[in-house]
């Protein structure tokens, strides 16, 4: 292929390929990203609770989340629900392994961040009055916010990557788009590192976003 | 003193009694039965070596410690029995009538002067935003620090993070203000401030039971000393009592060491 014929094909699947980012990646990553942090905070707390059952069941949900491959688990709810009857369409089941992954993750994430809140803070709260939810709502979360941007950050840079694998569960994000268009005009090389381009540059757009949420939050600890 | 002395001594007028407070954390027995009372008014210094149990004796004031035996009592038929586990709202009427200063003053970071003191009132009690604000102010601007409503904690000295933190105190309006140890980890400069909005506060009446180092203050200012040591109650009097003729040697010794160090 004469270069000419490449950058046609390079611009003329430019398009495609971030239309592909744009309904597919980045709604598939934010939904699972948003879902997935409010379970995130279910999780750290019951890991958190005092009563062994409580933190036990979120401890094992924490292991088989970060101790299985993300692939296997979109597979089992995909291909492997429908055999006992239940069988979810595909962006809802990218949306659901997606979640559980992300909350698995960001679990450990906001425990620690939780954990890192000095003592005397929870004290200071309940002497004026605090309950516990109140304290942790009003006091503790705020400052444990801070603390969790980039961990968290990196969670949901790794997710938009990921994203990419539910190519194979049939979603049309923009890995799949990438594949047909490869498929079809049978430059791979090409389109593949088109796709990685635009991935690059999302994680950029992102990794620039965390660095503005940093000095946002940074407004009140010393420099 | 026994007891039953002290439970004589628990008159009407008493707005806190604690009696036979036991504690321990795992085998290191803390308290090992602790009686005061403090009446309406009245300023109680608790002065006593590191270690020897205060800042616990503080803490199950206001369930921040839940003690393993003793009885807590307050106005308005609060009793606490420490030898059941003690209800919730028990507690949180404690905290209700309590404000506590802390040695490191815990403001919260997150929040401005001015919002770290509003929160309990508005968060908590129910006052509107408006009103909590001219309080505040009105506080602030009484410990001089009212040109620092809007300034985040890490932008105060020492000494008047620990002023910020006395104001949020008040503006709970608690009937009771306790005090741990609120100039120990200051600079030497910075303590006197402190100590005078501390002293301020007993002159108009407030009710309260400050731990301290400060002989100076206790002086000047308690209505009772308790010296204590290894989680009892060594010996209790005046300012003038336990100054000037303290009957135990334990006293005596460690008012030698803080008041003499190189001898
Ligand atoms: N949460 C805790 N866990 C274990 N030991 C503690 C705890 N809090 C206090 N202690 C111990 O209790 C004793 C008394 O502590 P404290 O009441 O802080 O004394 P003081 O305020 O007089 O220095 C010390 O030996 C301290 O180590
Ligand atoms: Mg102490």
């Amino acid at each position: 292929m004469v270069p000419d014929a490449a950058w046609q094909l390079f611009w003329s699947s430019l398009w495609p390929l971030v239309s592909g980012a744009i309904t597919g990646t980045i709604p598939l990553a934010l939904i699972s990203f948003a879902l997935g942090l409010v379970l995130a905070l279910f999780v750290a707390l019951m890991r958190l609770s005092r009563n062994r059952v409580v933190s036990g069941i979120a401890r094992g949900y924490i292991s088989v989340i970060r101790g299985t491959p993300l692939l296997v688990q979109l597979f089992i709810i995909f291909y492997g629900l429908p055999s006992i009857g239940l069988t979810i369409d595909p962006w809802p089941s990218a949306i659901i392994a997606f979640s559980l992954n992300v909350g698995g993750y960001a679990a450990e994430v906001i425990r620690a961040a939780i954990l890192s809140v000095h003592k005397g803070q929870w004290e200071a709260a309940y002497t004026i009055g605090m309950s516990r939810a109140r304290a942790l709502r009003r006091i503790i979360l705020p400052q444990a916010a801070r603390v969790s941007v980039p961990p968290l950050s990196n969670t949901f840079i790794s997710l938009v990557k990921d994203t990419s694998l539910a190519s194979v569960i049939l979603v049309t994000e923009m890995f799949r788009v990438a594949q047909r268009i490869a498929a079809f005009s049978q430059e791979f090389m090409l389109i593949y590192i088109e796709a990685a381009l635009i991935y690059w540059v999302i994680c950029l757009a992102l990794s620039s976003g965390q660095s503005a949420l940093e000095k946002r939050l940074d407004r009140y600890v010393a420099h | 003193m026994s007891p039953t002395d002290s439970a004589r001594q628990a008159d009407a007028d008493a707005l806190l009694t604690v009696t036979g407070l036991h504690k321990a954390f795992g085998a290191n027995e803390v308290l090992r039965g602790i009686d005061l009372s403090v009446r309406r008014g009245e300023v109680l210094v608790l002065i006593g070596p590191s270690g020897s149990g205060k800042t616990t004796v503080l803490r199950s004031i206001n369930g921040l410690e839940i003690p393993d035996a003793g009885i807590v009592t307050a106005p308005d038929g609060i009793r606490i029995d420490y030898s059941a586990k003690p209800a919730k709202k028990d507690i949180l009427a404690m905290r209700d009538r309590t404000a506590m200063v802390f040695q490191h003053n815990n403001l919260f970071p997150h929040m401005t002067v001015l919002e770290n003191i509003i929160e309990g009132p508005v968060q908590v009690k129910g006052v509107s935003k408006a009103v909590a604000t001219a309080e505040a102010v009105a506080l602030l601007d009484r410990v001089g620090l009212a040109e620092k409503r809007d300034v985040y904690p890490f932008q105060l000295s020492g000494g008047q993070a620990q002023r910020v933190g006395i104001v949020r105190a008040l503006a709970l309006k608690p009937q009771l203000l306790l005090f741990d140890e609120p100039t120990s980890a200051l600079d030497p400069e910075l303590v006197g401030e402190v100590l005078a909005v501390m002293k301020e506060l007993a002159d108009e009446g407030w009710t309260m039971v400050v731990v301290t180092h400060e002989i100076s203050f206790a002086r000047g200012v308690a209505d009772e000393i308790l010296f204590m040591d290894g989680g009892v109650i060594v010996e209790r009097g005046t300012p003038k009592e336990i100054f000037t003729a303290p009957k135990q040697e334990r006293t005596k010794q460690f008012l030698h060491r803080i008041l003499s160090p190189l001898d």
